[in-house]
């Protein structure tokens, strides 16, 4: 870069002072530009082509996922993995123990979360700063202490191996309460007061006017919350045994320990992988532009 | 929890009259704001609070797993599962030395890597003018999104023996390493390529929860360095937007500034940016750090603890402590002593980097003449 700067400030000699300094600074940015573009790209390619390669490679079949792993391209493009996996593997199963569970999770955690965020924010009632310390308290614990824990008390309440107990524990997050309650206390509340006046009752005004303004905050609770579920794995170790409530995390996690297949049998495994991250890449594209630019809004306000 | 604070009691009592006309209008409020916020408290009472106190009697406990922990066949042992994992001699206090010591270098290596190239990220996809900065900041973010378990598949083929990484350490000449079936430590690893394979006596006699000085200093096994490099890649995109929000709420005015009193990009990224990062880096080394000791998912996924115990974590060896080998007690113990553990961290870590007045030595760099004028401007405990 220094170099390319010296000889053109050898050229450029004999003209004036001003062009010089003006021709220096661009070739000096040029320079610049290409070697942020380069590694820019070098960058996106560590971080992209892993999941290129995940797609490639169950599409392969197995002895050529074995001799060319690096390849984006199948030798012989085959979709036995695929066959296998939804004709004859409980993985539709999975799939859809993990459709149940995110889609209970998410509407419970928006109703709850909002609900209580709702309480801390606008209602005056005695215990209200009690009620949020004890929230704030509970997002310092962290969730791998809560191994043993929680399927102690699943078991005792004999919810364990069940639906409700994979979906009850994960209905509220104390992270989305805080969410809400902040977005809550930046509206303002003039819009309430009327209906207030008009005499509309706490959940009415709730329902009908606060809820429907909060739609920006929802959508980040829908989004942890779908992720969250989603990818949830060790709370269905802790909280189920039986094959029939297994999720995909759990599934996958099985047959990524072999226990359910003979030799390496990467394009099955890697297939498996990429279709449970479907849904949430999904999410991530619908909303990217909500999850990339959270800053970028305020700045122009 | 709730029971004690009966909500039908309060709407009766009026609320204060600090707004006149607030009374009418806000009939019922207080009978509202409890019903609104008693399902939240009564699933994180009973699916959190409850639980943790359930399983710190557990952890006083000899309980086997049979039946209720709370039946009178369970007795109270006291410290005894606490005392079996420290200092016990035994088995126990050697995998959960060597637990701690696999998740300690883990912290090391992941915490920082990944904050210096989540800044990094940020750093390079915030320029005003780029082209294709919603690509760019998409191709880095995405590996975020994904599960553990997705990714721990992914990883595992790609660092297998025959895999893509090492595929390409190959055609460029670099030794391909068995990935995780490799539990030797890197620092070993180094030492033994200088010729060093025995530790010293000073350090392999005497050591620490069952495990020797050499032992604790081998470094992550080559098997734990690709989860270490599994951690950097996915969690790299996260904190990356917080530095880009962060980055965008910082304002151009002082780098101009320093721009025209000639700083270089490196000074002003290094003297004007980076100390107004400062409460984004707070969040992200703590998160980084609250994370990085919870380390089960992958392990489950990928490695169950091996090669020679090399990846097993205080997370995963309480889990398999408590459900594989019944020693709940054990399992439970461990999970609080890991609680501790990161409490004690993010304390650690909020005390040294917490907001310090400018320093005397400080000040007075900034204000060569005026150094002997200026003690009030830095309180006490300055130089602390």
């Amino acid at each position: 870069m220094s170099a390319a700067v010296m000889t053109v400030e050898a050229q450029t000699e004999s003209a004036g002072a001003a062009p010089r300094r003006r021709r220096r600074i661009t070739v000096r940015s040029l320079t610049g530009q290409v070697l942020l573009y380069a590694m820019l790209a070098m960058l996106a390619l560590v971080y992209i082509y892993p999941f290129l390669v995940q797609v490639a490679t169950s599409f392969k079949t197995e002895p050529d996922a074995a001799t060319d792993p690096i390849s984006l391209i199948p030798a012989t493009f085959s979709t036995a993995a695929y066959e296998r996996l939804f004709l004859h593997s409980d993985f539709p199963l999975w799939f859809a123990n993990s459709v149940i569970v995110t889609v209970c999770v998410t509407i419970g955690r928006v109703f709850f979360v909002s609900l209580a965020g709702y309480a801390l924010a606008r209602l005056r009632f005695r215990g209200r700063a009690v009620v949020f310390a004890f929230v704030v308290a509970v997002m310092a614990v962290p969730t791998v202490v809560l191994l043993i824990p929680k399927f102690l008390v699943l078991n005792q309440l004999g919810l364990y191996n069940s639906y409700a107990g994979m979906i009850l524990p994960l209905l509220v997050d104390a992270a989305g309460v805080f969410i809400m309650k902040n977005f809550f206390e930046s509206i303002p509340d003039s819009v309430e007061e009327q209906a207030r006046i008009d005499g509309a009752g706490s959940f009415r005004v709730f329902w009908s006017i606060v809820l429907p303004m909060a739609r920006p905050a929802l959508i980040t609770i829908v989004i942890l919350s779908f992720q969250g579920s989603w990818n949830e794995l060790s709370h269905f170790i802790v909280s189920t045994q039986s094959p029939e409530l297994t999720t995909l995390t759990k599934g996958v996690a099985s047959l990524a320990s072999g226990q359910l297949s003979q030799g390496t049998q990467y394009p099955l495994k890697l297939a498996a992988a990429a279709i449970m991250t479907i849904p949430v890449a999904v999410l991530f594209f619908l909303f990217q532009r909500k999850i990339m630019n959270t800053s970028e809004g305020a700045v122009k306000g | 929890m709730s029971a004690s604070v009966a909500p039908a009691a309060t709407p009766s009592r009026p609320a204060p009259p600090r707004h006149p006309r607030s009374r009418g209008i806000r009939r019922g409020e207080a009978g509202a704001g409890w019903l609104f916020v008693s399902p939240v408290i009564l699933i994180l009472g009973v699916f959190l609070l409850v639980p943790v106190l359930m399983a710190l009697w557990v952890s006083f406990s000899d309980w086997s797993g049979r039946g209720s922990p709370l039946s009178g066949s369970v007795s109270f042992v006291g410290l005894d599962n606490y005392v079996a994992i420290t200092t016990g001699g035994g088995l126990a206090e050697r995998d959960f030395g060597t637990a701690l010591r696999n998740n300690a270098w883990y912290v090391l290596l992941v915490v920082p890597l990944q904050t210096v190239l989540s800044l990094f990220l940020a750093v390079l996809v915030s320029r005003r003018i780029l082209r294709g900065r919603g690509f760019f900041r998409t191709a880095f973010y995405f590996p975020s999104v994904t599960s553990s378990v997705a990714i721990t598949v992914l990883w595992l083929f790609l660092f297998s023996f025959a895999g893509p990484v090492n595929q390409i350490l190959s055609a460029i000449g670099l030794a391909a390493p068995n990935w995780f079936s490799d539990p030797r430590g890197i620092v070993h690893v180094a030492l033994a390529a200088v010729g060093i394979t025995d530790g010293p006596d000073a350090l392999t006699g005497t050591g620490f929860l069952g495990v020797s000085w050499w032992d604790w200093l081998s470094g992550p096994s080559v098997a734990m360095s690709a989860f270490v490099l599994m951690a950097v890649f996915t969690t790299s995109g996260t904190f990356m937007l917080l530095f880009i929000a962060a980055l965008q709420n910082i304002g151009v005015e002082l780098g101009e500034a320093g721009m025209m009193d000639g700083a270089s990009g490196w000074q002003r990224f290094w003297h004007i940016t980076l100390p107004q990062l400062r409460p984004t880096l707070f969040t992200v080394i703590t998160l980084g750090l609250i994370g990085c000791w919870q380390v089960f998912d992958q392990i489950y996924t990928g490695t169950q603890g091996g090669p020679a115990k090399t990846t097993m974590t205080p997370a995963y060896l309480s889990y398999t402590s408590a459900f594989q080998n019944q020693d709940w007690g054990v399992g439970a113990a461990i999970a609080f002593i890991l609680f501790v553990i990161i409490i004690a961290f993010t304390l650690l870590q909020r005390w040294v980097l917490r907001d310090r007045p400018v320093s005397k030595r400080r000040i007075r760099a900034y204000q060569p003449r005026a150094a002997a004028s200026t003690p009030s401007a830095s309180p006490k405990g300055a130089d602390a």
